[in-house]
């Protein structure tokens, strides 16, 4: 048949040859109208998919929440403040709108007493912590109880600080410099609730008001093991201030309550220094802004704080980038080596096709659980994400690997490819040009799918506590609920917003997959994953 | 078949021993940990500790490992863990196993027939406001993880509502009502992502059978609509689906970590998870084979139930 060939192209001279004539051709119809790639036809059909649309804005707005929420928030993962912890969300919009949920408060039944400890901190530093001073009082059968809206950041109240000379002396210029007052008079200590009877009572700088220790009851009748203090009220029912006489040996010359008489003492020399009573939310401001220049004015905690005391919104927004991050980077790798894996596999087939599904075979045998456990007994003092990434790599390539394999033992011996071959392109042509564009649609749906399975995987692992991801400066959203855990109960708000977090990404994840799968692959749509 | 029973065996005995090997290595790789516990001498502790060959070279313990696991069915000692210090592995397992089972067990037998019979009455009521509602109701399940239901269970049945108690009661009688009733919480969380898992499954099988010419003919023979489907959708349906089900079962052994910490059920992964943290490389061992073995087995019953059940697929075969 060769030498045929050779005869007959030995025999015509080349000069024989002429251009076919076209002018046949040219009365055929043209190609109107706009050209529909794959892309593009997947696109359209996306679009007509209309909870994916939804479920692709919510995760644009999650993913912007990620990005934002700990560049505009002042606080930051490793900022903590053990006074203002589990306060409730607030929302400043709910707040000036007088609803009644998310406006930093929580709602409390209380007995007399606490109610008047409570009262008392309204009276005094001017900030009510029960809500718009509106209470609702019943009696039962040991004694009056109140029911109201109370606001943890005001009922942080006052505290006793020990200060040193230097620092009492700046406090002191900044309250002459800003007008506020920081510091209130320090009470008596002969005065407060007993040391030796009530000594958390003693160190309580909120009772600034006479008290009388009593025996307590609970709300079952059956008396407490501590004692109980009752305000003693003047005769016209105004607190009695137990404030320290002034002797100036406090070493105070700043701003004073009811003008500049010097009636109040307000410090008590100790060894390092001075002890003082000081308004913690003017406090806080000063510490904030003169001594940490952070700029943090006031205590606003959007979604609350932790039992550590740290802001929910900032350790959110961090692990839900951390999320992102770690689960769109493994899913990037994944697909990479696992579709040059797979590819390899279904292409050439044959012996490599045995030995690599043999290896892929047992790999994925092994529980996830198990290789993260030998990984964080072996490199677990080094970085935590390292291991996460490893893990998720070491196990999460292969689903991608079968995926493409599959495509690639379907397509790769179709007249086309074929026809390839005979022409001359080489291997890697052909696995790029001819048989990769088949795959595509699942490659993109498998690897979109794999992110929300990532990000729970990872939010499980260190709910477990097998991975620790919080370091002082980063935190996971698997942390937070699981420190949220406990307080389940008592502060269920800790556990609303990363729960809530949670669910919206998987939801949309899992909706936004399965639009792009029905996009790129129409012939599968409604049937299982 | 039996050729391709033996062979599948086979093939995941192999890929067994071969990954309890290479975890059995690397466990090796890593130094021996040995808290000595109250009033007990260090000198002792290391001292029981090369007695039991701890300290012999890597290869020669890997022998004695399979030597004693084969003959004697030991699979070591507890080392670390205070409250299993000196007890044999096995019998720690073994006395953990009871409750995993049973919140496993309960949960599937909950969830595989309310969950078949969601997705036959998706699928027959295709397309109907009833439909989208389970459908939707499905996507919500799936996506949501089955911590945060098991925060809402505990939340709203157990502490709101004060049906349930919030943790899994401990104690040794799994069968009296007070346990059961502790239980449940747990096995609602579990069962929730299941149920949705095989309504999903179902009406994706089921609906595609109903097109199917066959069922047709079985109309125009005569046949009304709930014998047809009873006697022919249901059970080609039930062809993929069955396997599943089967493999569910065996999967109950390893249960849930996430679940038995949150509800706090003593339980294997309980015993896992602290076996982990404190290091005790025999517990870890030995759940790491059976973590795997039920995994493996899982996998092999459901390719074999698929050719005992519908004998037109034979994987494998040619």
């Amino acid at each position: 048949m060769n030498e045929e060939n050779k005869r007959l192209e030995t025999q015509i001279p080349k000069s024989k040859f002429e251009f076919a004539k076209r002018s046949g051709l040219e009365n055929s119809e043209n190609i109107s109208g706009e050209s529909v790639g794959y892309f593009k036809d997947a696109w359209r059909r996306f679009c007509k998919n209309k909870s994916s649309l939804v479920a692709t804005a919510i995760i644009g707005f999650l993913l912007l929440f990620s990005l934002i929420a700990p560049v505009i928030s002042p606080y930051t993962v490793s900022y903590q403040d053990d006074r203002y912890k589990f306060c409730p969300p607030e929302n400043k919009l709910c707040v000036s709108l007088g609803l009644n949920f998310w406006d930093g408060c929580e709602k409390k039944i209380l007995p007399e007493h606490t109610f008047q400890y409570y009262r008392a901190i309204g009276t005094e530093t001017g900030e009510n912590p029960i809500k718009n001073g509106k209470y609702k009082s019943e009696l039962r059968k040991n004694g009056s109880y109140y029911s109201f809206r109370m606001n943890s950041v005001n009922a942080v109240g006052c505290v006793f600080l020990s200060l040193t000379k230097a620092e009492y002396a700046s406090l002191q210029d900044y309250q002459d410099r800003t007008g506020r007052q920081v510091i209130y008079p320090t009470t008596n200590p002969s005065a407060r609730p007993s040391e030796r009877e009530a000594p958390q009572l003693f160190t309580d700088a909120n009772y600034w008001y006479k008290t009388q220790l009593v025996s307590g009851k609970d709300e079952q009748g059956f008396p407490l093991k501590q004692k109980i203090a009752v305000p003693v009220f003047e005769t016209n029912g105004e607190f009695i201030n137990i404030y320290a006489s002034y002797t100036g040996l406090d070493g105070y010359r700043s701003l004073r309550l009811e003008g500049q008489e010097k009636l109040y003492d307000y410090a008590i020399a100790n060894q390092t220094g001075y002890e003082v009573r000081v308004k913690y939310a003017e406090y806080y401001r000063y510490y904030n802004c003169e001594v940490l220049k952070n700029g943090i004015e006031t205590p606003n905690f959007l979604f609350g704080t932790t039992q550590a005391g740290k802001d929910l919104f900032t350790c959110l927004g961090s692990g839900a980038r951390l999320s992102f991050l770690l689960a769109l980077s493994i899913s990037f790798v994944n697909m990479c080596v696992g579709g040059i894996y797979g590819a390899i596999e279904g292409y050439y087939g044959g012996g490599a096709d045995l030995v690599m599904e043999r290896i892929s075979d047992i790999l994925s045998a092994v529980p996830f659980m198990i290789v993260i456990t030998l990984l964080k007994m072996h490199f677990g003092s080094t970085s935590q994400l390292l291991i996460l990434f490893v893990a998720f790599f070491l196990t999460g390539w292969i689903s991608m690997a079968k995926r493409v394999r599959m495509q690639f033992y379907r397509y790769k011996n179709r007249e086309y490819v074929l026809s390839a071959k005979t022409l001359g392109a080489t291997d890697g042509r052909i696995m790029r040009k001819h048989v990769l564009p088949n795959a595509i649609g699942t490659i993109i749906t498998g690897s979109v799918l794999s992110i929300p399975a990532t990000i729970f995987s990872e939010s499980s692992l260190s709910y477990l506590g097998i991975i620790n991801l919080n370091t002082g400066s980063m935190t996971s959203v698997g942390t937070l609920l699981s420190n949220a855990q406990p307080y389940l109960t008592t502060y269920p708000y800790m556990i609303l917003f990363p729960a809530l977090f949670i669910c919206l990404l998987m939801l949309s994840f899992n909706l936004f997959g399965n639009g792009l799968r029905d996009a790129f692959n129409p012939t599968l749509r409604g049937e299982k994953e | 078949m039996i050729r391709y029973v033996l062979k599948r065996i086979g093939l995941m005995l192999l890929s067994f021993v071969i990954i309890m090997t290479v975890c059995f290595f690397l466990v090796k790789m890593l130094p021996l940990v040995v808290n000595a516990s109250l009033g007990q001498d260090a000198e002792i502790a290391e001292a029981q500790i090369v007695a039991r060959g701890y300290r012999d070279p890597v290869l020669k313990q890997y022998f004695a490992y399979i030597r004693r696991i084969i003959v004697d069915w030991d699979w070591g000692v507890g080392v670390n863990m205070p409250e299993y210090v000196g007890q044999p592995v096995w019998g720690v397992f073994v006395e953990k196993l009871p409750p995993t089972i049973l919140i496993n067990l309960y949960s599937s037998l909950f969830a595989v027939p309310i969950g078949i019979l969601l997705g036959v009455y998706a699928a027959l009521k295709k397309n109907s406001w009833q439909d989208h509602t389970i459908s939707v109701l499905v996507m919500a399940l799936v996506s949501v993880p089955s911590y945060v239901t098991a925060f809402l269970v505990q939340y709203l049945l157990c502490f709101k509502l004060g049906w349930l108690p919030l943790t899994m009661s401990a104690g040794q009688d799994y069968f009296t009502w007070q346990t059961f009733r502790s239980m449940l919480p747990a096995v609602f969380s579990l069962s929730f992502g299941s149920i949705a898992g095989y309504a999903r499954f179902t009406r994706a099988e089921l609906s595609e059978v109903l097109t199917g010419e066959y069922l047709l003919l079985a109309r125009a023979k005569g046949l009304t609509r709930s014998q047809c489907v009873a006697r022919h959708a249901l059970r080609n349906a039930m062809t993929p689906i069955f396997p599943s089900i089967i493999a569910e079962f065996i999967a109950v052994m390893s249960g849930s970590l996430i679940i038995e910490k949150i509800f706090s059920v003593p339980g294997v992964g309980k015993l896992y998870l602290t076996a982990i943290t404190s290091l005790d490389y025999d517990f870890f061992m030995m759940l790491s084979a059976f973590y795997t073995f039920i995994g493996l087995a899982a996998g092999i019953v459901v390719d074999i139930s698929y050719g005992f059940i519908d004998p037109r697929i034979r994987v494998g075969e040619k």
